[in-house]
């Protein structure tokens, strides 16, 4: 009898833990998917194709601790003189964990006297921000910043 | 209904670096949210701002969803010629909207 009761509870425990795991699947594929850092890496291969990207050059700048994602203010510049030789060709931005790994593609020239360019971007969560830049001689350069948000952006439900 | 704001130096001297700055209000949805009894609200976004310079192309940039609604987006040029600047947003749903910007350079 007593026997009898141990398992019937834990029949009921098992069918519970089931039914909430079958509970719990839809609620997660309902959810936009997260771009992975395999997505990350893939929309990078899709900007560099095979070349080498190395540190340096580019500098990012976007607030460490961020209140609000759905509001970014993010500076992109590249340590480069602009001549009509040597010159920044494109600017490309990239994040983690938004259910899209691009952010922006900026295209300059020479005719730009400055690469830096400013915008205001969306982060859906804590994440990486990686930048790239393609010179004119076809190198990459790139520089990646973590932030932390308080409040995330682009999947918030409207009510 | 939309509108666009922006920035250029009245004049400048000739090969002055100088920045732009543009600001279109959109809503800029993103496409990922949904509304309160779960039906997805369809993507509006503006992919595509470009500036020319008495014509030619100085500036392009391609936008996805993680751009903040009102795009603000600022860039440099060297400042080469008098002339106009024409800046062009196009977006989902047919959004296309223009506006221009002269300067003198002296």
């Amino acid at each position: 009898m007593h026997e009898h009761d141990h398992s019937t509870r834990r029949q009921f425990l098992g069918l519970a833990g089931a039914a909430a795991a079958l509970g719990a699947v839809p609620a997660v594929t309902l959810r936009p998917a997260e771009a992975t850092p395999a997505m990350l890496a893939t929309a990078i291969r899709n900007v560099v194709g095979g070349a080498v990207v190395r540190t340096g050059k580019v500098k990012l700048d976007v607030p460490p601790l961020v209140e609000n994602g759905n509001t970014v203010p993010m500076t992109v510049s590249v340590a480069s003189p602009m001549t009509a030789d040597d010159h920044v060709r494109s600017i490309h931005v990239f994040n983690e964990k938004n259910p899209q790994p691009n952010i922006g593609n900026f295209k300059l020239g020479p005719r730009s006297g400055r690469a830096q360019i400013s915008t205001r971007i969306r982060l859906a969560d804590t994440q990486k921000i990686v930048a790239i830049a393609q010179l004119s001689d076809g190198s990459f350069w790139s520089a990646s910043v973590d932030v932390v948000v308080t409040l995330a952006a682009c999947t918030e439900e409207v009510l | 209904m939309a509108s666009a704001l922006i920035n250029v130096p009245k004049r400048a001297k000739a090969g002055e670096i100088i920045e732009i700055k543009t600001l279109m209000s959109h809503i800029m949805e993103t496409g990922y949210r949904r509304t309160a009894t779960g039906e997805v609200i369809p993507r509006d976004i503006i992919t595509s701002f470009s500036c020319r310079y008495n014509g030619v192309e100085i500036f392009h940039a391609d936008l996805f969803p993680a751009i903040a609604a009102n795009p603000f987006i600022t860039f440099f040029t060297v400042a080469t010629e008098s002339g106009k600047f024409d800046f062009e947003w196009i977006g989902d749903e047919g959004f296309s909207e223009t506006a221009s910007a002269s300067i003198t350079v002296e």
